[in-house]
């Protein structure tokens, strides 16, 4: 189990160095972002909330070492501040509200595209030059080269505004009371939708390229040969001989793309307005809203790192060679 | 004599790409009988894996059998489709690869690996085929627990074994060993060559047996016959190529490697830049020795040191 | 299978004593342009991206004057005068296009360009040194792999003072941990090299060795990094100015986009608005990915696709010539 000890000490270390950066970013810029911040914003703030910010922001210029603790202090106990442009809301419960729908946005099309990704790959290697190997791969890798928010934008305007067939905004429609039914589960399904598809379109390409390589890197490897001369039935030796095997890398990729796949549903969500992270993005941006981009980037950092514990956890279970330190 | 188990017959395979042909085999002919162990030698790249590979039909795109006949029993191998070529490999011929130690699965288990192809062949329950390999590892002499470990977890001579008793699963007519002994120490080589011995008086298959090293070849086969450029040279039983090798080729060979047993003597060579060129077809001289003329010099060999 | 895939890109020539490294350099670079030449891929792509280079130099050619200026009413269709119409503001989309290339392209292809260098430069000398400092390194660099990418960018932009140059340093902060990566993986297995190791006992500098010995050798890597880098800073670039994070007052294609959402030309209708940019950023993607796609096949035949379909188990083909 030391590799997994050694991932988790890892992502630990990685978590502090983006608090860190957090930390140092407002104190080694020039200017005062407190003083921009507030006059980007109508918020009226109590002088008393002003200093806090202040005291965030490093603003004050306070001895350095102390004031880096209780600020590592406050993050750990989730308190990254006020919003400005959810104001008085604290940083942490915007979030809160959420990050649940962009965990759904983002693991739903993420679990699409790796399972279809990969499948296209190992199909496509197994059966090199045919159709799926000629036609697929610079199909998808055109797609692939649109930016994820354009694409959202094209998928909105055919299909909500021109045909008028997909909701336009939000995660479940108005009025709908939030519950585990049926009716409610259909209408967020409905909605998650196309913001899902653009993602699961652009991402597609590079995991059924990825999958089709390592697959065609494998196809020689001598155990495949020494399977087809034990007379297996080709599609044991495509499943459990090669793709068994291709699919390690593609894991190990997983990990790096989460983070791609994050940024993606961010933009999407700004597109459709889908209620999760990335939907707070832009007014965040617009209003220089300091505290919340800030907490934003912790809180995703945090759920990238977690996400990736867990296809390390995956991994181990594919990969005997791992298992024992 | 007795119907041969494998017939080779003119067998050309030729590597081919977009600006040329390599011809990897040149009108190979051979013939292996039941219980016979053919040796096959030659330097590196001379064709040997290439002939092993396509008598079972392994090899994969630029190469392509141009040429001959490959007869099984009696039977036409080029011929069979798909299906009987499955059903064919293994039961029937089953290889050990140059590389045998990579040659298992990396992320399963041995046992699994060996109930695939058991139960592939064979149908019958996991507790049968399990039941099976637990026998074949014990003749090979390994603990039979660890048929639960990953390859990974096992040097590189008892995967060797592993694979040699994977070979002999399901009791094959003909086994090719593709220089078997190749990347392990001497200790565990001869423990190897001991082994497939054994089994082979056991279980009584046919053996082609490849490699680059004289002194083994001599050891363990019947027959041999020994390739240069994609074409077998010479061909003679084992006894009369010893002290009677008539192809300089034979005899620079010969001389580049100490017998294990029996005096000591002088190693020779091939005179630098020594090269053969438009190989003929082999002529008779008797008692199944076979030789390609040549207009090369013939050395004396084996002298006394 | 004992077989030897024989690399036709191998850039080590057959002995690597008989020549040198300039040689070995000069020899891997065109031998790499030259296959790439005769590649359909490559030279579709590279096509597309010397159109669009062109297109961004003869913009003020073709739209003299500022482009951002108001010729028109608000939100025209395309026609004969606005070929691509105008937007809300009514200013000529084609001219907005045009004149957004130049600073795209220059800043990502700026950007990609920067983040190779220090990638190559922190891979190499990881791989080189090895020991502590490659540990280092390596940790810096698979911290800089795992923070996610967009909301690092955000934040980055949003403190640092706006501009062409913040937006360059931030994308090249983000994006060089990739080719870092990559590159070390690739000098790692150069460096066991027997080249290398002679240069080494010969006594030659650390700096000379990567630069003569090591890196010529990866030329075909540092090209797909290349190419791979630019990529993606123009994507996350295109995100950025998207989000207003950008230069608001360049021009640029994310810029464009940004304005049109937030002059709310989608909701409206108004395709022509933001569909010429999109499809610009795509195209300039998809060709830097055909050469991508053309290094790739060239230096793994493997790769490349068979003539006729084939399944990856088929038996060896026979094509008995004779007899019949
Ligand atoms: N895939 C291939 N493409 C082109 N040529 C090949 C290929 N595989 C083998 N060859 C060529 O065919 C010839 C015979 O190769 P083969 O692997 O049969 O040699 P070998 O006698 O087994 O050598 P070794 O003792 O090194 O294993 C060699 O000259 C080799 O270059
Ligand atoms: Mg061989």
């Amino acid at each position: 189990m030391s590799f997994l000890f050694r991932r988790l000490g890892f992502y630990l270390l990685a978590f502090w160095a983006s608090i860190t950066l957090n930390f140092l970013l407002p104190r080694l810029m020039p200017g005062d972002p407190v003083t921009r911040m507030l006059s980007r914003s109508q918020q009226r703030l109590e002088p008393q909330q002003v200093d806090a910010l202040r005291t965030m922001m490093g603003v004050d210029g306070g001895p350095l070492i102390p004031e880096y603790f209780s600020y590592l202090g406050r993050i750990l106990t989730g308190d990254f501040g006020m919003s400005i442009s959810r104001f008085p809301t604290p940083v942490s419960e915007v979030i809160a509200s959420q990050l649940p729908w962009t965990l759904l946005l983002g693991i739903t099309s993420l679990v699409i595209a790796v399972i279809l990704g990969n499948l296209l790959g190992i199909l496509a290697a197994w059966r090199r030059g045919g159709f799926l190997d000629s036609v697929a791969p610079p199909l998808l890798v055109f797609i692939g080269s649109f930016p994820y928010f354009w694409l959202a934008m094209g998928a909105l305007y055919i299909f909500g505004i021109n045909m008028g067939v997909a909701p336009m905004r939000h995660a479940f429609s108005v009025g709908l009371v939030p519950g585990f039914n049926l009716e409610f589960i259909l209408d967020v399904a409905a909605h998650l939708f196309l913001p899902a598809l653009t993602i699961v379109l652009v991402s597609l390409g590079g995991w059924m390229l990825g999958m089709r390589n390592t697959m065609i890197a494998t196809n020689s490897e001598d155990y495949i040969l020494m399977a087809e001369a034990k007379g297996l039935r080709p599609h044991r030796i495509m499943l459990n001989y090669a793709a068994r095997n291709a699919m390690l890398p593609s894991v190990t990729s997983m990990g790096m793309s989460i983070g791609f796949i994050v940024g993606g549903a961010l933009l999407t969500e700004v597109v459709f307005a889908y209620p999760g992270v990335g939907y707070q993005l832009l007014a965040a941006v617009q209003g220089l809203d300091y505290p919340l981009m800030q907490g934003m980037f912790l809180t995703i950092t945090a759920a990238v790192l977690i996400a990736n514990f867990l296809v390390d956890l995956v991994y181990v279970r594919l990969d005997p060679r791992v298992r024992k330190g | 004599m007795s119907v041969p188990v494998l017939e080779v017959q003119d067998l050309t395979v030729e590597y081919v790409s977009d600006e040329r042909a390599v011809r990897g085999a040149d009108r190979v002919s051979f013939t292996i009988h039941p219980g016979e162990i053919f040796g096959l030698a030659g330097e590196s790249g001379c064709g040997k894996s290439t002939i092993a590979n396509s008598i079972m039909r392994l090899l994969k795109d630029p190469a392509r059998i141009s040429n001959g006949k490959v007869l099984f029993d009696g039977t036409d191998v080029l011929g069979m489709d798909e299906a009987a070529l499955r059903a064919w490999r293994w039961n029937n011929v089953a290889m050990v690869f140059q590389s045998a130690m990579n040659s298992l699965n990396p992320v399963t288990r041995i046992g699994e690996q060996f109930i695939d192809v058991i139960r592939t062949h064979r149908g019958g329950t996991r507790a049968a085929a399990l039941h099976r390999a637990h026998e074949l590892l014990k003749m090979v002499r390994i603990d039979p627990v660890r048929l639960r470990a990953y390859p990974h977890q096992l040097s590189g001579g008892q995967r060797q074994r592993i694979v040699i008793a994977m070979a002999c699963a399901l009791n094959p007519r003909l086994l090719i060993l593709d220089e078997p002994t190749t990347a392990l120490d001497v200790v565990v080589q001869q423990e190897i060559l001991e082994q497939i011995r054994e089994l082979q008086k056991e279980l009584g298959f046919a053996i082609l047996f490849i490699t680059h090293d004289m002194s083994l070849m001599l050891e363990l086969s019947d027959r041999i016959g020994i390739m240069y450029g994609g074409r077998i040279v010479e061909l003679a039983p084992a006894t009369t190529l010893r002290h009677g090798s008539r192809h300089p080729y034979t005899q620079a060979l010969l001389g580049a490697f100490p017998p294990l047993h029996g005096p000591r003597v002088k190693l020779t060579g091939l005179a630098e830049g020594t090269k053969f060129t438009n190989i003929q077809d082999l002529e008779d001289t008797g008692e199944g020795h076979w030789v390609a003329p040549s207009d090369q010099p013939v050395l004396s060999q084996g002298e006394l040191l | 299978m004992s077989q030897i895939t024989t690399d036709p890109l191998t850039l080590t020539p057959e002995d690597p004593a008989a020549e040198s490294a300039t040689d070995r350099a000069r020899l891997g670079a065109t031998r790499l342009l030259r296959t790439l030449l005769r590649n359909g891929k490559a030279v579709a792509g590279l096509s597309i991206i010397v159109v669009f280079i062109a297109l961004a130099l003869l913009a003020p050619v073709f739209f003299p004057g500022d482009p951002a200026r108001i010729t028109s009413a608000g939100a025209a269709a395309p026609s004969l005068e606005h070929w691509l119409g105008t937007t809300t503001k009514g200013q000529d989309v084609l001219g907005l296009t045009l004149w957004g290339a130049r600073s795209s392209l220059f800043v990502g292809f700026a950007a990609g360009i920067l983040s190779t260098v220090i990638g190559v430069l922190i891979g190499l000398s990881g791989a080189y040194f090895g020991r502590g400092l490659d540990e280092a390194l390596s940790l810096v660099t698979n911290v800089f792999l795992l923070v996610p990418g967009l909301p690092l960018l955000v934040i980055l932009a949003a403190f640092m003072p706006p501009g062409l140059g913040t937006v360059i340093v931030v994308l090249v902060i983000t994006g060089w941990a990739g080719s870092a990566r990559v590159m070390r993986s690739q000098a790692m297995s150069i460096r066991g090299k027997d080249y290398v190791a002679a240069a080494q006992v010969s006594g030659e500098r650390p700096l000379r060795i990567m630069v003569r010995e090591i890196l010529p050798n990866m030329a075909s890597v540092v090209m797909t990094t290349l190419l791979g880098c630019i990529i993606g800073s123009i994507g996350a670039q295109a995100g950025l100015e998207f989000l207003g994070l950008g230069d608001v007052n360049t021009l640029s294609w994310g810029t464009n986009l940004f304005w049109a959402t937030s002059d709310g030309s989608l909701m409206l209708g108004q395709w022509w608005i933001f569909v010429p940019s999109g499809l610009a950023i795509a195209l300039v993607a998809f060709a830097l990915a055909l050469c991508n796609y053309a290094v790739d096949e060239i230096t793994n035949p493997r790769l490349r696709r068979p003539k006729h379909a084939t399944k990856s188990t088929a038996a060896t083909t026979v094509a008995r010539k004779e007899e019949k």
